[in-house]
Order: C-alpha cells, then sequence, then structure tokens
C-alpha cells in the first residue's frame, strides 16, 4: 500500500516517518529556490505554508488560457539552500522538503526541532513529476524572480514516490551511505594498487 | 535543399524518446535493486514512459545541444548542412519545446532559441564516403558540471588513470543524477582527451571498444566504480554506472591526459543519416 500524506501536513505525521520510508504527498505544495527562501525571510510568505510541501524546484512552466500548466517540474540541487533552510524551517514550519542530493548538518537539526523531514524526488523525472500536478493555483514574485525562481504553488495528486532520505530523528540516509562508501573506497583503493 | 525538418525531428526525438540501449540497462539494473535505489529506477522507468507516450522532454534541463558529424569527404550537400543545424536547434526548441538553455558568459542574455557563439557545438570528422552521419546529443548542466580533466604524470600509468576516474566518479555522488555513463578519453592532449571523452558516449551501451586491452579498462572501471555502493541517484545500491567508454590518442612521453565526461541517466542521443541524393534516415 503506498503512504499517502495529504496537507496540511501535522507535526506529529512529520515525526512519524523514519529515512528509508517511501511516501507520497496530495495537496498543496509550492516550489522555492534560493532566491524565494532569501526573500520570503525577509518579507514573510505571500501564503500561508504550515503543513505544506516544499519543493526546491525551478519549473518549466506554460501560459494555459488564464492559468498557467507545468510542464516538467524535476528537483535541483537542494545543497545550495543549506543557506536559508534551518530558518526557514523554524519560521514557516513546512513538514515535507522535496529535493535531490540531501542537505547539510544545520538542516538535520532543524528537521528534529521543527518536526519536519526531507525527502528525495528522482532526478531528472520531471514528465513524471509535472503529471502528478493537478493544478497551478497561484504563482507568487513572477515580476520579479521569473520563471525557475517564482513561487508557484501546486495542487498534487499523489506525488513522489519520495523516499524520506533525513527525518527529525537524526538519521541522514547520505550520512550513513558516505561512511559505508568511504570504507568500500578503502578496498577498491587496494585492489587497484595490488 | 536543407535538412533542418529532419534534423529538427531527431533532436526532438532525443528530448522525448530514450534509445533503446538505454531503456534495456535502466530495466537490467531496476531488476537487481532493492529498497530505495529500485524505488528510483522505477520512476525513471514511468518518467521515460509518460515522455515517450506524451511527446514531452524526460527531463526539465533539455540541455545544450551539440552535434557530432562524421562526415564523407565526397558529401556534396555540405554547405546546406552547415546552414540546417543551427536552424534545428531554433524549430525544436518551438516545437517540442525545450527549454532556452544558452546564456551570454558576459551579459547574461539568453536569445531564448538554443543557439549562440559556436552553440549548438559541431565536432566534424572527415571519413571516405559519399554521406554524412549526424550524432545529436543533448546534454545536461547537472551531469556536465562533474565532467573533468586531469592532467596525470605518466609515472602513475594505467593504475592511475583507474584510480583517478574512480576517485572521480564516486566524489560525485548522487550530483549527476546516477547511474551515469561514464567516457574516459585517454591521452592525446588536455582539448583532445576531453573530446574522446564526449565522443565516447555516443556508442551504444552494451557495446564494447574494439581492442580487448580496452574493452578490459571499460569492464574493471564499471566493476570497481559499482563497488563503491553510491548506487542510484547517490541513495545506495549496486549501481552507479550503466557503463564507462573508453577512447584513446597517442599521448607526449611526458603527459597522461584524462578527460573524464559524465552523463546522467537521462542519455538523450538521436542520429540522423544523410545520403549523396539528399534523402534522409532518422533513428
Amino acid at each position: 500500500m503506498d503512504r499517502v500524506l495529504t496537507t496540511p501536513i501535522s507535526e506529529q505525521d512529520a515525526r512519524a516517518l523514519k529515512a528509508g520510508d517511501v511516501i507520497y504527498v496530495s495537496g498543496t505544495m509550492f516550489t522555492a529556490r534560493d532566491e524565494a527562501h532569501k526573500m520570503m525571510l525577509e518579507r514573510g510568505s505571500p501564503l500561508p505554508v504550515e503543513g505544506l510541501a516544499l519543493f526546491h524546484c525551478g519549473p518549466v512552466a506554460q501560459k494555459a488560457g488564464a492559468g498557467w500548466e507545468i510542464l516538467a517540474a524535476g528537483p535541483t540541487t537542494s545543497a545550495r539552500m543549506e543557506l536559508f533552510e534551518a530558518d526557514f524551517l523554524r519560521t514557516f514550519k513546512t513538514r515535507v522538503i522535496v529535493g535531490k542530493g540531501g542537505m547539510g548538518e544545520k538542516t538535520l537539526a532543524a528537521l528534529g526541532e521543527v518536526g519536519a523531514v526531507y525527502t528525495h524526488f528522482t532526478g531528472g523525472a520531471g514528465a513524471l513529476a509535472a503529471k502528478a500536478v493537478k493544478r497551478v493555483s497561484a504563482v507568487h514574485w513572477l515580476e520579479e524572480l521569473g520563471m525557475p525562481e517564482a513561487i508557484w504553488v501546486m495542487e498534487v495528486e499523489k506525488f513522489g514516490p519520495l523516499v524520506v532520505a533525513m527525518d527529525s530523528h537524526g538519521k541522514s540516509l547520505y550520512k550513513d551511505l558516505s561512511i559505508i562508501v568511504g570504507k568500500n573506497m578503502e578496498a577498491i583503493r587496494a585492489r587497484i594498487r595490488s | 535543399m536543407n535538412f533542418v525538418k529532419e534534423l529538427g525531428e531527431a533532436i526532438g526525438k532525443a528530448a522525448t524518446i530514450l534509445q533503446p540501449d538505454v531503456v534495456r540497462a535502466l530495466k537490467a539494473t531496476r531488476d537487481r535493486e532493492a529498497g530505495p535505489a529500485r524505488v528510483q529506477l522505477e520512476a525513471i522507468l514511468e518518467n521515460v514512459r509518460i515522455a515517450r507516450e506524451g511527446k514531452v522532454p524526460i527531463c526539465q534541463d533539455t540541455g545544450t545541444i551539440s552535434f557530432f558529424v562524421k562526415l564523407g569527404t565526397r558529401f556534396p550537400h555540405l554547405a546546406d548542412l552547415l546552414q540546417s543545424l543551427p536552424e534545428a536547434a531554433r524549430a525544436a526548441t518551438k516545437a517540442v519545446p525545450l527549454r532556452p538553455n544558452t546564456v551570454h558568459p558576459f551579459t547574461g542574455k539568453n536569445p531564448g532559441d538554443n543557439t549562440g557563439r559556436s552553440i549548438p557545438a559541431v565536432t566534424w570528422e572527415m571519413v571516405e564516403g559519399d554521406g554524412a552521419e549526424i550524432h545529436v546529443l543533448p546534454k545536461g548542466g547537472g551531469s556536465e558540471n562533474c565532467s573533468t580533466l586531469k592532467m596525470l604524470s605518466p609515472g602513475v600509468g594505467l593504475k592511475g588513470v583507474k584510480e583517478a576516474v574512480v576517485e572521480h566518479v564516486v566524489n560525485c555522488g548522487g550530483l549527476p543524477c546516477p547511474p551515469t555513463i561514464i567516457g574516459v578519453g585517454v591521452g592525446g592532449g588536455a582539448d583532445l582527451s576531453l573530446k574522446l571523452g564526449k565522443m565516447a558516449l555516443l556508442r551504444p551501451l552494451g557495446q564494447r571498444h574494439p581492442e580487448p586491452e580496452v574493452a578490459a579498462l571499460e569492464a574493471e572501471l564499471e566493476e570497481l566504480i559499482n563497488a563503491s555502493g553510491v548506487g542510484p541517484m547517490g541513495l545506495g545500491g549496486k549501481t552507479t554506472v550503466l557503463a564507462v567508454h573508453a577512447e584513446y590518442a597517442h599521448r607526449h612521453p611526458a603527459s597522461l591526459p584524462l578527460g573524464i565526461v559524465v552523463q546522467c541517466w537521462a542519455h538523450r542521443r538521436a542520429t540522423v543519416r544523410i545520403r549523396v541524393d539528399g534523402t534522409l534516415e532518422v533513428a
């Protein structure tokens, strides 16, 4: 059975998730990259975001009648948002971050403090992501920030699969894996040099 | 005569339909992975299906377009071909549509049509014959950012080459969207080793270099990199690379250039063949 979380997601639901779980999100998701993170921290959020899913993404969008259509919406590299994410989580209490590549120690600590998770969506799977977007309900700061950096608010249905890669209990798949890879590399180097 | 229509179609085909050899390799990877790694491969294969059926781009980064042309020395339509290459990029940008991905490095201006100074990049290779074979390779920024050049000391030998490739690919982790395809160029000079690495990507997956020494290096590098455990998307697993392809050129006695070109799982490519009478075939 696929595990689907519907927004608004409670702190309790976010804390129940463990690294390695596979989930899907339905409801409201908004995009924010570097510029949007910075501006939201400076000015406040243009919409209430507590309990929503935050997506590190710069979509390809196209005008469709009076609204917008999302053509492709894969994740961008999350590490760039490490500068802002801990403050962002404390201020806005989004419960599920969607991105790729993982984030650092400051974000991991904030996930525990606030009760939220970081999830990984498959890099490059822009068509699969766009298919789960049912409609664009709003776009904020488009004039100022441009298409990739603007805040796109999207209604999604079963967006995923999302692998919980960092949880609220201090566990990070990336951190655990880097230790394993480090050990494997010692053996690989020895094989090459022998 | 112009070849804009068919070349534009080939760019569109590359952006939306993954070649069967790549799909086969991805399916074999899915079958041997478990846990989060298998989830990634299932999502990738579902994405590939949606893109093919909906004729939409496989990835939102539709890449920088480059052409690799094998030009027959007696090919009679060279002027038409030259003119058609950038026109095809413009046509495909509108038709697919593709994300406009060419930015002026000084002014930041984007012409919006995937063309610009020296882009699409064209690599010419002269061969005996009267036809032309054009390979289209639109390549994303995330994986290209992981490509690199190492000027090794010749004293490190082949072992040094192996260690440098494995270290580099493993250090890239999940950044280039693994499972990746690695093109390795050994020898030549700084520029030629990188060019050879990129051209090695054009070879279909599953096809080894014809020379046994080079083929053995490819197989060994695949095995060593996959033993690292980085896995699909850097989440851990058995498959970090789908394939390693190597090419070489003779080197200066004092130099051992090593070009490492990294390609994401969305290894998009297509081929156009033009015959002497101007008729074409898109594959």
